[in-house]
């Protein structure tokens, strides 16, 4: 990890050590894995404070019917100022896919949560216009999970 | 009206759209200008665009899905399919992620001709938009003198790797072959021809008046709202924020190539306009940097276990036969591990996250396509505008829907 990731994860966990849970490093990446319920106050404070003012990619995968927390989100920041990366993790249980929304921090944000939750049902919370963006409407599933099988279950008819 | 049908507009909600100065209209996904098939569904007062909100999909494949059923090696050939105009920007940020994963070291050789086919391409890809974007604005020609570049680009592509539209040309740990003979002589010809091509269009758009009033001041988004809406690449640097993947998160070696990074401090239709062909005179330069530094070496990395082997070697030695076969037929392990891989593609970033848990086919494969975020803030630059410019305005944002819907 550079000086300057390091300082930001410091100023982070000294702020409130309950926002991030665990610092994984891989590859010069460096994912926080941060609790769902405090994504909205993370990001706020690490595109106010710290300079991560685009959010370069937001998207999910799923680990398997098998695992728990089957899903996770993951929030790529990039800082159009100081050019570092960081990777926020959140993990979601399978009966619980919910998580709030990013998207009155960066507008960005709206239609990759669209993408996220057509593709593998993960549901944002006060989402303005969660909707299937890439499927059509009335698609049955999400296409992503592990669970659903590569050709769909049955042809799929525009009628 | 009568009355049946008024209760029946009433209960529809269309009575209310339908009242005398909004309209709704739905433009796409045949239209000629939206490059693809976008739709797009306008809400008009008069000719100003009130609201527009884009509707995708129509392309939609399931590309993300089907990586996770294909060996690393095979999704090269998926990712050609995407941003159809910048393929081998695809193929460079695919095989680079796997690249961090399995932490390869790519030859000198190979890493230049990398660099130089992927500038090769930007000027194709900047090619195809300003000739498509100009004939939207309704300037035919420039087409024809476009598409006459393009084309000799796509032949030095094709002669180094077989394919025109879907070269696949990059491997895991290199590239599929070495260039061919006389790559040199011809793409110094294209070169050679390439500032006049560029004087061509300058003369035919750029002081042209009528190109003008079409663009400038039309489709503005501000510096703030560009970072906020996630644009990267000619759009975020036509809104005067000076970033470029090449220059600030280097790779392939960019570090040690010398070029500028064009900005416009307008953010409207022209400043986009600008930078791209500003652009393709910086990409000119690194591409003649790139023929200086061609130099004989190896084109593919010392890692047996992923990289095929040559044919010839095949022939003389039973492990490399060995090898072969078992990357062929099983494919190769890659560590478990996640990455998101960035390059400055022509369009913007391409972002591509590779999550694996130790097999030979990706765990989850995300491609963070340009126009998919860049075409997301349409309707913030669109509000308030003329319908006609919501044409400028998408051939300005340079959208391919092969990307969008992945």
């Amino acid at each position: 990890m550079t000086e300057k990731l390091q300082e930001f994860v410091e100023k982070l966990k000294s702020l409130n050590p309950a926002w991030v849970t665990d610092v994984i490093e891989g590859h010069g990446e460096v994912t926080l894995m941060v609790p769902g319920e405090s994504i909205v106050d993370v990001c706020r404070f690490m595109k106010v404070e710290q300079g991560f003012d685009l959010l370069a990619d937001l998207c999910g995968a799923d680990r398997g019917p098998e695992e728990d927390p089957r899903f996770e989100v993951d929030y790529h920041l990039f800082s159009t100022k100081h050019h570092n990366r960081l990777r926020l993790k959140v993990l979601l249980s399978e009966d619980d896919p919910h998580v709030m929304t990013v998207t009155q921090i960066w507008k960005t944000a709206n239609w990759h949560e669209r993408e996220t939750y057509d593709l593998l049902g993960v549901i944002f919370d006060g989402h303005p216009d969660l909707r299937r963006i890439l499927l059509p409407s009335d698609f049955d599933g999400h296409a992503l999970r592990k669970d659903y099988p590569l050709r769909g279950y049955e042809p799929y008819s525009l009628n | 009206m009568s009355t049946v049908v008024e209760n029946i507009l009433d209960q529809t909600g269309v009575l209310d759209q339908s009242l005398e100065s909004q309209m709704t209209l739905s433009m796409g996904p045949q239209h000629p200008s939206t490059h693809g098939v976008l739709r797009l569904d306008l809400k008009l007062d008069g000719e100003l665009v009130v609201n527009v909100i884009p509707d995708i999909g129509y392309l939609h494949t399931g590309m993300e899905k089907l990586f996770e059923y294909k060996k690393y090696q095979q999704g090269i050939v998926i990712t050609d399919r995407m941003d159809y105009l910048n393929p081998l920007g695809n193929n460079l940020a695919y095989v680079m992620a796997a690249e961090k994963l399995l932490d390869l070291e790519i030859p000198e050789r190979a890493q230049v001709i990398r660099v130089l086919m992927c500038e090769l391409q930007r000027i194709a890809s900047h090619m195809v938009w300003l000739g498509t974007h100009a004939l939207d604005i309704g300037a035919m020609s420039v087409f024809f003198y476009c598409f006459r570049q393009r084309e000799k680009i796509l032949n030095l592509i094709e002669s180094a790797s077989g394919g025109r539209m879907t070269p696949s040309y990059f491997r895991i740990g290199g590239l599929m072959m070495d260039l061919p003979a006389g790559f040199e002589r011809r793409c110094n010809q294209f070169m050679a021809d390439f500032p006049e091509a560029m004087n061509t269009f300058e003369t035919l758009v750029t002081g042209n008046t009528i190109w003008m009033s079409r663009t400038k001041g039309v489709g503005y988004i501000s510096t703030e709202d560009a970072i906020d809406w996630g644009l990267t690449g000619p759009c975020l640097r036509g809104s005067g924020v000076d970033l470029d993947l090449r220059r600030d998160n280097p790779y392939t070696g960019y570090e040690t190539y010398d070029f500028d990074v064009p900005t416009e401090p307008d953010g409207d239709v022209w400043a986009r306009f600008r930078v791209r062909m500003r652009e393709c005179y910086e990409s000119y330069k690194i591409v003649r940097q790139a023929l200086d530094r061609l130099k004989p070496g190896p084109i593919k990395a010392d890692a047996p276990k992923v990289v095929l082997p040559d044919r010839d070697d095949m022939r003389k030695h039973m492990d490399s036969l060995i090898h072969h076969f078992l990357i062929v037929a099983e494919g190769f392990n890659v560590p478990p591990g996640e990455v998101y891989m960035p390059i400055e593609a022509s369009k913007g970033e391409l972002g591509v996250y590779m999550k694996s848990n130790g097999g030979p086919k990706p765990e989850r494969v995300h491609f963070r396509g340009p126009s998919f975020v860049n075409l997301s803030a349409l309707p913030a630059m669109s509000e308030g505008e003329m319908i006609a410019d919501v044409v400028a305005i998408i051939g300005s944002l340079d959208i391919v829907l092969g990307e969008i819907d992945r």
